[in-house]
Parts: C-alpha cells; structure tokens; sequence
C-alpha cells in the first residue's frame, strides 16, 4: 500500500533534513497515527506520499506505483485514489455543503447523475443529513470537518490521509471526527493521520509511528501517544 | 469532462475579473483593429499597384523649340528623327506597342485633366507641350533597357518612366501599413501583458478552488482550461468588435468619402474586408491562448 525505502528529504532553506532515512511500511487497511513534535517531518511525510514533493533520496512506494517513476500528467490519477483532510477544513465559503462535495466529483470529470446519486450518501455516512444546503460558515467546526470528510471520501478513495484533523476541534467533537474515520477504515480504507492528540491516539490503539527530528524512533502496533504521556 | 462545469467556472471568473476583462476586450479590439487596418491599407497598395502598372507607360519625349535637353541643342525634333525613333522603339523586343501623341493630342489630353483649373488651361498652348512616344512594356521592370536606348538619341528630349514616379507613392502607403502594424503589435503586447496580470489576479483569487482541484486529482486540463478560455473569449470578442469596427470604417471611409472624390484608382472591396476579418480573429483568440498558456505555466503550478 505504501512503502518508504531509506527516505530522506532536504529543503535549501533548513541544515537539518525533514526526514532522515526513513523506512515505514504501511499495509491496505491499517490505520496508522503518525506523531512526533512540530518539525518531526510529519507533514513532509505525508507531502511525500501526495507526490506533492519528491523525496531527496529514497523510494515512496504508494498504491503499487514507485513515485520517482511517476510520470507528472498521472499524478492527478494517484490523488484520486487518495482523499486528504486538514486541520483548516479547507472548504470552500462560497458554496454550499453539497456543493463543496460535489466540486471534488465534478472536477474530476464524473457524470451528473453519479454526483447527484453519491453525494447524499455521504453526506448521510459523515451524519449531515439535510444540511447539505447549509453555508460553512453555518457550521460548526465538527461539522466542517465532517463536510471536508465527506468530500474527502466521497470518490471512495483506497487511502485516506488526515493532517491533524482535530486540531482545532474540542475534545468532545474531535471523538466524534474520530469515530468517523473508524468507520471509513473499517470499510478498507487505509487510514494515515498525523495528530498531536495524544488522548485519541492513546484511546484508540492503533499503530503509531512517531517521528522525532526527521527519524522514525518509534513504530508500535496498539501503541500510545508517548511512554512519558 | 462537464462542459457546463467548465462554462460556469468561466463565467464566474470573467465576471470576478470584470473590470480586468473589459480592458483586456478594448485592448485587444484596439490592437486587432489595427492589425486589419493594415492589413487593408496592403491590400489597398496591391490594387493600386494593379491598376497602374497595368496603364504604366514609358513616355519618350521629344524635343520641342523650348526644350532645354542637351541632345535636342535647342532645335525642335524632325521628321527623319520622330520616324527612326517610332521605327526604332517598336523594333525594341522589351516594346508592346507604341502610340505616337501630337502637341495638339497632348493639349486635348492637358484640358481634359486639367478642366477644373480653366486658367492654367488657358495659360497654355498646343505648341508649348511636347509630342511624344506612348511605349507600354511587355514587362515595366524593363523600363531602364528602353531608356538607356533613347535618352541620348537626337531628337530625344527626356524618357520618363510612369513607375518611377508612383514608386514614391507605393512607398508612403507601405511605410502607413508597416506603421499600422507596428503600433497593432504595441498594442498586442499590451494585451499580452494584461493577460498575464490577468491570470495572476484570477488564479489568486480561485487559489482555494485551485488547491482543492489538485488535491483530489483533477488534471491539468480542467484546472487550466477556464483560465486557457477565458482568454480565448475576450480575444474572440475583441476579434469580433475589431472586425465590425473595420467594416464600418471601410464604409465610412472608402465607400463614403475616398470613393467619391478619388477617381484615379480603383478601392478594396468586401472582399478584401472578408479575407482580413479571419486574420484578425484568429490572431486575437491564438494570442490569447498562448499568453495564457504560458502565464498559467508560470502563476500556476500543478
């Protein structure tokens, strides 16, 4: 499903690399918490994994396809495959709840009749039933991030990739976020999340890769946040 | 790929960007306007060029008692030496035919060219023009064959090439269509340069729709594609308003004004303005795909 072989990733702005050397292995289905500090790498990571960089050496391998061989005009065709969601929502003001799911259909081309059969279901899966005509400023933030969930979802990806997706969420909502994407891997989607949100990852017991200054010190299936947490 | 998708992210850009777009439409219409207009003004030149070289002459004139040529020795021309001429320039290969005009045919010729100045007409006598050879050329390129020939001969007083003095004319009227062009082209690379800011505005403003569009896949094309037409659109509209601004000028200038007081020439037709319409159209949509392509390129990075 995924597989990084000796990764490193450099940026000219910084000494020190995002990622040194890292080898992580992720099978179909699992549900991974990648955690560490800020600047551990975990964004890079999963940049890396949307082809949305390219590592300084190594090989990513995700979805069977060996990214540095990847030709540019087939990446949109891989990020099909991938639906993300972000700490920031990232909807957009303008268009309704059904609207904002719908874009991520229609721009990949799909039939009229799909979007108007599919996006209902999801919104009906993430719990929006009938606010599908909502603003998002209308929303809670649960409720926007259950919206950037759905759309996230909604071309039944095989890997879904969360970057701290209850970062700006209470403890309460952010259960509820949690439980959702629970749902969605037991389905077969492969689940990545990066979080700082210990009590989940400790609630939850899952496999948990921590990164620390750009190495993976810690790759534990049911594991915790932290030893000292 | 939704055509109604693409057609409504179109609208919504030109209409976000409306101020932008409209000064894009009038530049280009500007720009195209001139591009057809010199365009017109070469096509105009052809038929000028057409219809006198086609009556270009070479006239041999012949020494009269005022002549002032050195080979005439200030005595009038006589018979043996008109007749050997006329013999002679017929004899000439590079010679179609050849008229001989009497003082008395040139003095009919001179009031009837000049009668709207009925007191230089009156001022002049049969006897004060020259008689002279008509010589029309297979080809008017010949036309320094003939006159190395006869310059010198007695008898002869100058030989003058037709040509040679509408050249000066056909010479301002390219300099006016090459003018045209440039400042056409000015204008173009204003136009062009306004489809870059454009872009830069317009992909800024939609940079949120165009993240998620990359994010969850969308291909290059249907992320460049409203951009790519929106410039293609406001090339065609000002394709368009060019090329009825050019027809009505054509009318308006041409058929209203040059027309009735220029008789000498004949005038490009609708058909000369049919043949340019395309020309300007296609360059403005063209030009527009290009500079947004390649603004995209840059402001857009997918």
């Amino acid at each position: 499903m995924i597989r990084l072989e000796n990764v490193s990733k450099s940026y000219p702005t910084s000494t020190r690399p995002a990622l040194d050397g890292v080898d992580v292995e992720i099978e179909k289905g699992e549900f991974v918490f990648l955690v560490g500090s800020s600047g551990s790498g975990k964004s890079t990571f999963l940049r890396l994994l949307l082809k949305e960089d390219t590592p300084s050496t190594g090989r990513v391998h995700v979805l069977g396809k060996d990214l540095a061989r990847l030709s540019p005009w087939k990446v949109p065709a891989l990020r099909r495959q991938i639906g993300c969601v972000f700490q920031d929502f990232r909807l957009l003001p303008n268009k309704t709840v059904t609207q904002n799911v719908a874009f991520a259909l229609e721009v990949i081309g799909k039939p009229r009749g799909t979007i108007e059969k599919v996006v209902p279901e999801v919104l009906q899966l993430v719990g929006l039933e009938g606010k599908g005509g909502r603003m998002p400023d209308e929303l809670s933030g649960g409720e926007q991030q259950r919206v950037a969930v759905a759309r996230a979802f909604v071309n039944r990806p095989m890997l879904l990739i969360a970057d701290e997706p209850t970062g700006n969420l209470d403890p309460t909502t952010s259960v509820g976020i949690m439980k959702l994407l629970d749902r969605i891997n037991r389905t077969g989607t492969t689940v990545v999340m990066a979080t700082h949100d210990a009590q989940i990852v400790d609630s939850m017991r899952r496999r948990v890769v921590e990164l620390s200054q750009g190495k993976v010190v810690r790759d534990q299936s049911r594991g915790v946040y932290g030893y000292g947490a | 790929m939704r055509a109604q998708f693409v057609l409504s992210e179109i609208w919504i850009g030109l209409r976000r960007n409306a101020t932008m777009t409209v000064a894009l439409i009038v530049v280009m219409t500007i720009s195209l306007l001139f591009l057809g207009g010199s365009l017109l003004v070469g096509k105009q030149v052809d038929h000028m060029k057409g219809y006198w070289y086609d009556k270009v002459e070479v006239t041999v004139y012949l020494c009269g008692e005022t002549s002032s040529a050195g080979n005439c020795g200030g005595k009038e021309v006589t018979n043996d030496q008109r007749q050997q001429i006329g013999k002679d320039l017929a004899a000439t290969p590079q010679v179609e035919r050849v008229f001989y005009e009497s003082k008395q045919q040139a003095y009919a010729r001179f009031k009837e060219q000049f009668k709207d100045s009925p007191d230089l007409v009156a001022n002049v006598t049969p006897d004060a023009l020259p008689e002279s050879y008509r010589v029309k050329l297979h080809d008017p390129k010949q036309f320094d064959v003939v006159a190395s020939a006869f310059q010198d001969r007695p008898g002869v007083d100058t030989v003058q090439d037709l040509k040679k003095l509408l050249e000066p004319v056909f010479k301002v009227l390219d300099g006016v269509s090459f003018g045209v062009l440039l400042f056409s082209g000015i204008m173009l690379f204003a136009a062009i340069l306004l489809i870059a800011i454009m872009i830069r505005v317009s992909t800024f403003s939609r940079r949120r729709e165009i993240g998620i569009m990359r994010l969850v896949g969308a291909s290059n094309l249907y992320i460049q594609l409203p951009f790519l037409l929106e410039g293609a659109i406001a090339g065609l509209v000002g394709g368009v308003l060019a090329s009825g601004f050019l027809a009505v000028s054509k009318w308006f200038i041409v058929d209203q004004r040059l027309r009735q007081y220029i008789k000498f020439t004949t005038f490009i037709g609708w058909g000369d303005v049919f043949a340019v319409i395309p020309v300007m159209v296609l360059t403005g949509v063209l030009i527009s795909l290009v500079a947004s392509y390649l603004s995209l390129l840059r402001y857009l990075r997918v």
